[in-house]
């Protein structure tokens, strides 16, 4: 572990580890037996050798990252880790286990949960005892360090974990989030003596199994943790900043949050959500005002991209007015629809009629105030309340009379009336847009649940029905909606209505696809690329829609939550009302009410947290550690790494980054994916991911699990396969690496790509992000959709070949979330494609439900799609980025280019699509692999899934390597074999890129003499594609000497027209990656130019 | 919504009696287009006119204001023009012509002795704001408000009933295939619109259709004059639908046989129809139960 930690180059962990470990045997064993069963592996392995790493490490990542520490997020995450090292302790490798474990299952659920406020301990246990317990280890342990960072990544949920286990991956190599946590036992191992590696690798096997459980349980929090961790990373290496958010309350009260800078708006809503006790949250969301201008926070972009002011005030609102809301489960959120519908009421914005007012006015009474009390309260006492914009006197004996008439009605049956009474309003969830008509005339465009309406002045004049409407677009700041045909019709009509200017036009747009999405599909839909073939942002709703959130809403057991009602007097007044004791404002306890209860709800809820989370944790990722961080990001449309540029935005479509200490990210991300798909994450909790962990781990250990990584795809680099004699198999292809890490990596690797595919721009940008850390977040890949179309008019290859080396903590962010912005520029949405998608979509829900049969059809598919295995075996996480990509775009050139990027790792991802086919056959021998890389899979398939229904569906997972390698080889490729050529159907996104990491544990930590050779910890390889860019990163970690040495290599393909500007995208990249990876430095740029150029020279 | 109620739950009519004067105004327009023939009879008009308000007070059971008729204001008897109810409020309207805006006066204060709302109309718009709106362009469906643009009403009207009756959706419509919306469909149930077969009503209903948030059931009936119908939910729970007899409209009558459990009124009113009128021109209908 310590020689893990130490090269992890997280301080942070290393020390957390070492106090961890202590601590973590009881942990462990009052977690899970999965917990245990790592820390018994890691005590065999080597426990004495691992402490003593520990302590090594944590001396050396002192020493090497004292500057880190110094910095506020730094010195955070070595307290943090320590804990986790001492419960570790124990079992050494349990340290990284139990960070990833927590970070996986654990911070999921808590960071829904406790996260936001107290360590990770706490939230831990609601989430999962497991993670609770290792939460709170390292934070007792840390408290005073890592405390806040702790709090955050276990506010994120699997955050925590993430770094923790980026710590571990970099120390192993292991991309794959699952594997990380093994990975890190496997560096100590190998930094404490070879023999252990072996054991090592069991260890991470059952790493990789309990996290895969972890995953499971933790899908929808990964996401979140994901983010957080990637946050945390970069923090650690930098420092962390905190921001001190404040957001208002339906009930008018201030929730004053310090979030991370780099937070994504997910966490801010799920702590407010977990104040609130709220578990229904889909119906809800985070705005904040631009220039005068209301808008949405992005959960799965950060918050400082978002909000241009810089004091972050944000305000809890509805944003999907549920038609009928006594079809919510639970009456606190009917009561905060009330307090927003109030609130709307009031302002104006919800017209009502003198009757209406006061009839609901009276509701609002009976609510706060129970039983009209003719003796004690008079009229005076209501002109306290605002019922109206301007209500009066007879308004208020209106009122009081209505009131009377409510006796013994409670306060849950008054909000039921009041809501029942204010649906019907014709202006009930309508949201009102300034624009004008093709004529110039001054109209509003109300977006609700049924469609579009058109007003002019208080008339509607039109009405589009979701049904009706072919296409949503918008170009600067004309918004477009095509509308189908109707029966007499015989062509399709396009309406363009001019906004103010481009950004209420995107505004309008995006609100138009989160409404479609929400009310109108079962399932969101995937931004995949194919859709993208126009030019467009690829933003989509990446949250539940309303029939997933109701379907989760049923899950919701637990006892109805006490919340207190504030008065409505504060709304505009003063508390003369005293008499009221609702007056005081509950706003506080209702927050605080129900801890514990959150935790289920949070999970529901959490889901599509998780998802948007996803794309942090990739980002996360990145930060993690500074060693050396290799970016290879392969052509996004060719492999995943590549970051392509089109036209005027650089789209990011699949990021695969091998990040060492990326391997977290990878793993987060692959969380994320995981989380990304609720159902799926549900499904996958159902079956055992730690299982496949555990397989990993076997399969790591044994022949088989190096034949798997061989058919995978890619043979990890020689040196990966060293330190695993295993995995020297796995050299063959990635499933070496993949043994060693493969389950763990795999696992990532599908977390990956889940959330590549459940977000589809997003995803895509998350797994950048991740490999760069925080700002690649998948907002990218938004962009990317229009792009999309533009590439495959040119497409200019450019890969961008950034060697980071970086001793020690340095994290090397890569941010990719620039690609994101550019989505502004357009934007497309096909609500058809989406109902097509919806049904994908239904169809992924079952897949998600039966992965194991998702993964049958998936080696199926595989043989169709070779590309999966290359990814997985490659470095490989661009492999399987590329995998998927490679269906989009160009998925064999993006390989190819990975393999350049990594040197020790080998090219020999390179694995084409012919590899993966290889992969299927050995997986069949090891079913039980197949299972564990389902299970893994699972997430991603959700995920994918969810991007991309359709296409998944007819794409073939590929498992190989039962329990013992690790390997996990899951390709989605796309069915499609036309979206393949140039860009993959969004749908065709959904194919997973396998990651391969190859971690190889060498003394190397020890051994100062190894330059390179050092001991290899970890090996990743994250692909992400975008329809754009592709984004490849390898992040190898090695041990040299005491010093742990992570470098990154970033692949960016970049996909674009003639038009765009490659060299001011690559330069974009640079920057980026420097952002995201602060503290580490560019050694080498390779730039290869496709198309155009073969290559160009390296540094 | 607190005044929102299944359509046809009315309490009150109120009507106003056929003047000396009926059909003297409009005689040049209407005599030469509907009948070729000048001559009006009054006695007939009056004679259906008590038929229809016997019809609705002792067979639906309405409590029935009659206003006395006007010989100043011969097109008093339309009185559903002057005013636009809902709920508890009563939208006064300013009609189109000049002449019948003094209609307004009686009403005005018949609506005053209900305890309805008064909303004046005139009075937002200062009168001369040119907006214009008659109750004959207005079809209310207990949900929403259609109100059809035509040569009576237009979008300042329109503007000033959709702020008057903020709880609902208000839709304009453009008015095909007749001269007022009313003219060409009504309710024939709390989820029924009676509607003509005509090219012009099916256009104006597809308008509807796509406005609408909610669905409706369609009633189509061959003849133009059989889509005025006057449709009430008694307070025994029976629905009536007063609807144009056999003789006028010989081919919809089948059609209003396919409403079950309704009680079929044929109400004549082929007077009116020369004027344009029909049968809800002559009434207004109120619910002055409290519904909460």
């Amino acid at each position: 572990m310590t020689t893990e930690v130490g090269s992890e180059t997280e301080v942070k962990k290393e020390p957390e580890k070492a106090e961890e470990q202590p601590a973590e045997p009881e942990r462990s064993a009052i977690n899970q037996t999965d917990e245990v069963k790592v820390v018994e592996a890691a005590e065999q392995s080597n426990e004495s050798p691992a402490l003593a790493t520990d302590s090594a490490e944590a001396k050396e990542n002192q020493e090497a990252q004292p500057a880190d520490n110094a910095t506020g997020p730094e010195g955070e995450e070595p307290p943090a880790s320590p804990p986790a090292s001492e419960k570790k302790g124990i079992s050494r490798f349990l340290p990284p286990w139990l960070k990833r474990q927590k970070s996986q299952s654990v911070v999921g659920p808590k960071e829904s949960q406790v996260t936001p406020k107290e360590e990770g301990g706490v939230v831990l246990v609601n989430g999962e005892g497991e993670k609770a317990e290792q939460a709170k280890a390292e934070q007792t342990s840390s408290t005073t360090t890592a405390e806040p960072q702790v709090e955050e990544e276990q506010v994120n949920g699997e955050a925590e974990p993430e770094q923790k286990e980026e710590v571990n991956s970099e120390e192993h190599a292991e991309n794959h989030s699952t594997g990380s946590a093994e990975t890190q036992p496997a560096k100590e191992e190998k930094a404490s003596e070879k023999s252990q590696e072996k054991s090592a690798a069991e260890e991470e096997k059952k790493e990789t199994e309990e996290g895969g459980e972890k995953k499971d349980q933790e899908e929808s929090l990964k996401p979140e943790g994901g983010r957080y961790f990637i946050k945390s990373p970069l923090k650690l290496t930098k420092k962390v900043k905190m921001v001190m958010c404040h957001v208002i309350m339906l009930d008018g009260s201030q929730f004053p949050c310090e979030v991370e800078k780099r937070a994504k708006g997910q966490y801010l809503f799920f702590k407010v959500c977990e104040a609130l006790n709220l578990l229904e949250k889909d119906y809800f969301g985070l705005s904040y005002k631009n220039a005068d201008q209301m808008c949405w926070l992005d959960p799965t972009k950060e918050i400082k991209r978002q909000i241009c002011n810089p004091s972050w005030q944000l305000a809890f609102n509805v944003k999907f007015y549920p038609p009928d809301p006594s079809q919510l489960t639970e009456d606190i959120t009917r009561y905060l629809l009330c307090l927003q519908l109030r609130q709307d009421i009031v302002s104006g914005r919800l017209p009502c009629s003198f009757v209406t007012h006061s009839l609901l006015g009276s509701y609002s009474l009976q609510a706060e105030l129970g039983d009209h009390d003719p003796d004690e309260q008079r009229l005076d006492y209501i002109s306290d309340f605002q019922f109206a914009p301007s209500q009066t006197k007879e308004m208020e004996e209106k009122v009081v009379e209505l009131h009377k008439t409510h006796r013994g009605m409670t306060p849950a049956q008054a909000d039921t009336q009041f809501l029942e009474n204010a649906k019907k309003l014709s202006m009930y969830g309508v949201d009102l847009h300034h624009a004008k008509d093709s004529e110039g005339v001054d109209i509003m465009l109300g977006v609700c649940a049924n469609g579009l309406l058109i007003y002019k002045d208080r008339l509607r004049i039109n009405r589009f029905a979701w049904p009706k409407i072919l296409k949503i677009s918008y170009k600067r700041s004309n918004f477009y909606i095509k509308i189908r045909p109707g029966e007499t019709e015989q062509f399709e009509s396009t309406v363009g209505f001019k906004l103010p200017n481009h950004r209420s036009a995107k505004r309008v747009w995006k609100v138009c696809v989160e409404n479609h999405t929400f009310f109108r599909l079962m399932t969101q839909e995937a931004p995949t690329k194919a859709k993208f073939l126009t030019l467009g942002s690829k933003f989509r709703y990446s949250g539940r829609t309303q029939a997933q959130t109701r379907q989760a809403s049923t899950l919701i057991d637990r006892p109805a939550p006490y919340f207190e009602r504030t008065s409505s007097k504060r709304i505009s007044r003063s508390l003369d009302g005293a008499p009221v004791i609702n007056m005081i404002e509950a706003q506080d306890s209702a927050p605080t009410s129900v801890g514990n209860g959150r935790e289920p709800g949070l999970e529901l809820s959490s889901d599509s947290s998780k998802v948007e989370e996803e794309p942090s944790e990739r980002a996360a990722a990145t930060p993690t550690e500074g060693t050396e961080m290799k970016r290879d990001e392969p052509d996004s449309s060719q492999q995943s790494g590549k970051l392509r540029v089109q036209g005027e935005n650089i789209y990011v479509r699949h990021s695969n980054l091998m990040l060492e200490d990326l391997d977290k990210t990878q793993e987060d991300v692959l969380k994320h994916q995981a989380s990304t798909s609720e159902l799926k994450r549900s499904f996958m909790e159902a079956t055992p991911e730690p299982r496949p962990s555990q397989w990993e781990k076997r399969l790591t250990a044994s022949p088989a699990t190096s034949l798997r990584q061989q058919a995978q795809g890619r043979s990890p680099p020689p040196t990966t396969q060293e330190p695993l004699s295993d995995l020297t198999v796995d050299t063959v292809s990635k499933s070496s690496d993949d043994k060693q890490k493969s389950d763990e990596t795999t696992l990532q690797a599908a977390e990956v790509e889940i959330e590549e595919t459940v977000v589809v721009e997003k995803i895509r940008v998350a797994p950048k992000g991740s490999v760069t850390i925080t700002t690649p977040e998948v907002v990218v890949t938004p962009v990317a959709v229009e792009t999309e179309v533009e590439k495959p008019e040119e497409e200019v290859i450019e890969e961008v070949i950034e060697e980071v080396k970086e001793e020690q903590k340095r994290p090397v962010s890569v941010s990719s979330d620039s690609h994101s912005e550019s989505e502004e520029e357009a934007g497309e949405y096909h609500p058809q494609v989406t109902v097509s998608t919806s049904v994908e979509q239904i169809k992924e829900e079952p897949e998600e439900e039966e992965k194991e049969e998702v993964d049958n059809h998936e080696e199926p598919e595989q043989v169709s799609e070779p590309e999966p295995l290359p990814e997985v075996e490659v470095e490989t996480m661009p492999s399987p980025a590329v995998v998927e990509e490679t269906p989009m775009a160009e998925p064999e050139t993006a390989l190819v280019v990975d393999a350049p990027a990594e040197e020790e790792r080998t090219e020999d991802i390179l694995v084409t699509p012919e590899e993966a086919p290889n992969g299927h056959a050995e997986d069949q021998p090891g079913l039980v692999a197949v299972e564990e890389e389902e299970e893994e899979e699972e997430p991603r398939v959700n995920g994918d899934a969810s991007h991309a229904e359709t296409e998944r569906i007819p794409q073939v997972i590929c498992c190989s390597e039962p329990p013992v390698v690790k390997t996990e080889m899951v390709t989605i490729s796309d069915t499609f074999a036309a979206q393949k050529t140039e860009i993959a159907t969004k749908e065709v996104p959904i194919v997973h890129t396998e990651t391969k990491t190859i971690t190889y544990e060498a003394a190397q930590l020890d051994g100062s003499g190894d330059g390179e050779p050092g001991i290899l910890m970890t090996a990743q390889t994250i692909t992400s594609e975008s329809l754009c860019t592709t984004t490849t990163t390898h992040i190898t970690k090695t041990l040299k000497g005491g010093l742990s040495e992570t470098r990154i290599e970033k692949r960016i393909v970049i996909t674009g027209d003639s038009d765009i500007d490659h060299d001011q995208a690559l330069a974009q990249a640079i920057k980026e990656a420097k952002e995201q990876h602060p503290d580490m430095s560019v050694t080498r740029v390779v730039v290869h130019k496709e198309t155009e150029l073969a290559e160009e020279g390296e540094d | 919504m607190a005044s929102v109620l299944p359509y046809g739950r009315f309490t009150h009519a109120v009507v106003r009696g056929i003047p000396e004067t009926f059909g003297k105004v409009e005689d040049e327009k209407n005599n030469k287009v509907e009948n070729g023939e000048t001559t009006m009879d009054l006695a007939k008009a009056q004679r259906q006119f008590g038929v229809l308000t016997g019809a609705l007070r002792q067979k639906v059971g309405l409590q029935l204001i009659e206003i006395p008729a006007d010989p100043e204001l011969p097109e008093s008897w339309r009185i559903e023009d002057v005013a636009v109810i809902q709920g508890d409020t009563a939208l006064i309207t300013r009609p189109f012509k000049q002449q019948r805006r003094s209609e307004t006066e009686a009403v005005r204060r018949v609506m005053s002795e209900l305890n309805l709302t008064v909303v004046e109309m005139g009075a937002e718009e200062g009168g001369s704001a040119g907006a214009t709106l008659e109750g004959s362009d207005v079809l209310f469906t207990g949900r929403e408000f259609f109100v059809g643009i035509s040569s009576h009403t237009n979008y300042r009207g329109a503007e000033v009933l959709a702020d008057t009756f903020r709880d609902f959706a208000v839709s304009t419509v453009p008015v095909c295939g007749g001269a007022r919306l009313k003219n060409i469909c009504s309710m024939g149930g709390p989820d029924t619109i009676i509607i003509s077969n005509s090219d012009g009503a099916k256009k104006t209903l597809r308008m509807m259709e796509q406005l609408t948030d909610h669905h409706y059931e369609v009633l189509t009936v061959p003849e133009g004059a059989a889509a005025n119908c006057v449709y009430v939910r008694g307070p025994s729970k029976v629905d009536y639908l007063l609807h144009p007899p056999t003789e006028e409209c010989p081919e919809s009558f089948p059609a209003f046989q396919k409403l079950t459990d309704y009680t079929l009124l044929p109400t004549a009113c082929s007077e009116a129809s020369k004027l344009g009128g029909s049968l809800t021109s002559f009434c207004l209908l109120i619910n002055r139960k409290t519904y909460y």
